[in-house]
């Protein structure tokens, strides 16, 4: 009897008893269907991490406010803005492993173009800014040193902004547009960098606060919402940072043993540490899901001892008829291991589809990737030859005299 | 007296050991079957015919002797070995037909040749032959439940033929039926032996066994006759 001839018939025993071959299979769908939701889940979260550390750049300090004291009472973090213009600077010139730096302030506004408009952040800055996120130009210019100390009416674009409000074939360059009720003239727009991160618009730093946000109460003149600094080397990362931080408390006159009015991250290595939580929470979730595979192979077991034994009578006439001990061996096992495909092929187009549906719900983004597709399926064929085996071979073992007397 | 017998038994005894109690179900038991031959195999219930035609049909080894089908010693072969050989050379009958509930009658006179490694579409066309031979063509996709006795046992027949066994072996084919089916069957099986069928049969009914030509009987597991109809005409008129 070949491997074929299994299947047919194992597939022919299974037709019979549909609703029963479902029920026995269901652990193994469900099992296969969690394992691929979860992984699709898992890494869809993996992806979107990887994107947004790939944006931010390689070797990056990211500087923003700390607790701030006011008699006596500790305010809420960032609520005051401590970090300056002048702590760029020193930044720059006092720390040899800064290759650049730059400070931002940021809202959201409206950007208007003729007709169109698309509400976004607005970034004022430095062109040092893109120099620490390496982010090229698609096309224009950075901004020149007279349209950063001058408030220049200029503005560039990121590309998500520039695809709103400008049509296909339009150059956005030496467009006019309006922010606020401000022209200004388009002179960049930038390359693409991720979904999250190209809806912006960067404007000169003088020209955010000056046309912008120079109303604002809680801004000094010289007041900057944080700064982001480029380390040379990977290797530097700690040191530099060590540097910053005695700098900064210098300038900022801390006291020595009060917390810093400041704190310098590495989002980088903070995004990495959150990249390994939930590689670990996507593990647990599969070991769970192993478990609802195990129960569903013990399932199939139970099924399939039953089955023999309602069988038995079936064994000795295919016995008797010159089925050897290895064909109904071969035949039971068939049987397991095409409950186990059916449920894993079931559970794998649950899990996609389980996990399109909280795709779009919940707004998260999954990936299917073939691997865990694979996965899924080869632990359920693993499942139906661990568990199909015991009652395959008990049926392949019983006497065929014996069980020709069965009733 | 050159040619070998198809079925020889020399000594064969079997014996079963249940909790320490041994049971001698056929005890010494020896004879050949030659090809072509239509035996009758009598006895009271629990003598051991069963047993023996299990040996015969190679289902079951002698706790003593030998079985040899066309020279071998059936013991000396493996036990897959001894499986092929009940697919391709030995054609079982029931009492209870044995059929597979869950086939219909074609699927189920195809079945030995799953075990040969016949194609399945060889299968179904042999399957068709058979059935065609035993008169049954026409109820081909019935399964077992919607055929009479009669008929199931014609498509048990059918399918102990198909593989062209060199010996039918049938355990009482007639025992479940009323006696004008059985005479049907059993008339099926005359017309078979005339063909050349090698055919062994248990029965109960001494009328059945009057229409074979040779009955062997047995007592508590011993051979007690085996008697030639053929073979002892010719004497019995020779010695007139
Ligand atoms: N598996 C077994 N274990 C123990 N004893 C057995 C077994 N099979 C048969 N026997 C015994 O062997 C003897 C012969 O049994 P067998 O079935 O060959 O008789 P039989 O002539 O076919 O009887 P019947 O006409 O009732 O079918 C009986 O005494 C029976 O109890
Ligand atoms: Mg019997």
């Amino acid at each position: 009897m070949t491997m074929l001839q299994g299947f047919q018939i194992a597939l022919h025993a299974l037709r019979l008893n549909p609703l029963r071959s479902f029920l026995t299979m269901l652990g193994i769908v469900i099992g296969v269907a969690s394992i691929v939701t979860v992984f699709a889940i898992g890494s869809g979260a993996q992806l979107r991490l990887q994107e947004q550390i790939r944006s931010i750049g390689a070797n990056v300090l990211m500087i923003t406010p700390g607790a701030v004291y006011q008699g006596g009472v500790r305010l809420k973090d960032g609520s005051k803005l401590t970090m300056t213009e002048g702590d760029v600077q020193a930044i720059l010139e006092q720390i040899p492993e800064i290759q650049a730096a730059a400070g931002s302030l940021a809202g959201t506004a409206q950007v208007i173009h003729e007709g169109k408009n698309w509400n976004t952040t607005i970034n004022g800055t430095t062109t040092g800014h893109f120099m620490v996120r390496d982010w090229q130009l698609a096309s224009g210019r950075y901004f020149s040193g007279a349209e950063e100390s001058g408030a220049g009416k200029v503005v560039i674009l990121g590309s998500t902004v520039a695809r709103e409000l400008f049509a296909a074939g339009d150059d956005p360059i030496g467009a006019q547009i309006r922010i606020m009720k401000v022209p200004l003239e388009v002179v960049g727009v930038l390359d693409r960098k991720g979904p999250a991160q190209d809806d912006v618009a960067f404007v000169p730093l003088s020209t955010a606060k000056l046309r912008f946000l120079g109303s604002a109460s809680n801004i000094n003149r010289d007041s900057v919402a944080y700064i982001i600094a480029k380390v040379a080397a990977d290797g530097q990362m700690a040191g530099a940072r060590a540097e910053i931080e005695s700098l900064l408390r210098q300038r900022h006159r801390v006291p020595a043993g009060q917390e810093d009015d400041f704190k310098v991250q590495d989002p980088a290595a903070a995004m990495e540490a959150q990249q390994g939580a939930i590689r670990t929470v996507a593990l647990l979730l599969v070991a769970i899901a192993s478990v609802s595979l195990l129960v569903g192979g013990i399932s199939i077991m139970n099924v399939m001892i039953v089955s023999v034994t309602e069988r038995t009578r079936e064994i000795g006439i295919r016995r008797a008829l010159g089925g050897r001990m290895r064909d109904i061996r071969l035949q039971f096992l068939c049987e397991a291991l095409v409950l186990c495909l059916l449920g894993g092929a079931i559970g794998v187009a649950g899990g996609i589809t389980l996990s399109m549906t909280v795709a779009r719900m919940a707004g998260w983004v999954t990936s299917i990737d073939s691997e865990a597709i694979g996965l899924a399926l080869a632990f359920s064929i693993a499942t139906g030859l661990i568990f199909g085996f015991y009652p395959a071979h008990k049926a392949s073992r019983l006497s065929p005299i014996e069980a020709l007397k069965t009733e | 007296m050159t040619a070998l017998p198809l079925i020889s038994l020399r000594s064969v005894s079997r014996t079963y050991r249940t909790d320490g109690v041994a049971v001698t179900a056929v005890r010494n038991v020896s004879f050949d079957i030659a090809q072509g031959e239509i035996v009758a195999v009598m006895g009271p219930s629990g003598s051991g015919k069963s047993t023996l035609m299990n040996m015969i049909g190679l289902l079951d080894l002698p706790s003593e002797g030998a079985v040899h089908l066309e020279g071998a010693n059936v013991a000396e072969l493996s036990e897959d070995r001894r499986s092929s050989l009940r697919a391709r050379s030995i054609g079982f009958v029931f009492q209870s037909y044995n059929l597979l509930a869950r086939h219909n009658a074609i699927e189920n006179v195809a079945l030995p040749l799953v075990y040969c490694g016949v194609s399945r579409k060889e299968r179904l066309a042999r399957a068709e032959q058979t059935l065609q031979a035993v008169g049954m063509l026409h109820r081909a996709h019935h399964f077992p439940r919607q055929l009479s006795g009669g008929e199931q046992q014609r498509v048990a027949i059918a399918r102990a033929l198909i593989a062209s066994p060199l010996i039918v072996l049938a355990d009482e084919p007639t025992g479940a039926l009323d006696s004008r089916t059985g005479a049907e069957i059993l008339a099926l099986f005359a017309a078979l032996n005339r063909t050349g069928q090698t055919i062994v049969m248990i029965t109960h009914d001494p009328g059945i066994a009057t229409q074979c030509r040779r009955t062997i009987r047995l007592h508590d597991g011993e051979l007690v006759s085996d008697e030639t109809v053929a073979e002892l005409l010719p004497r019995r008129s020779a010695a007139s």
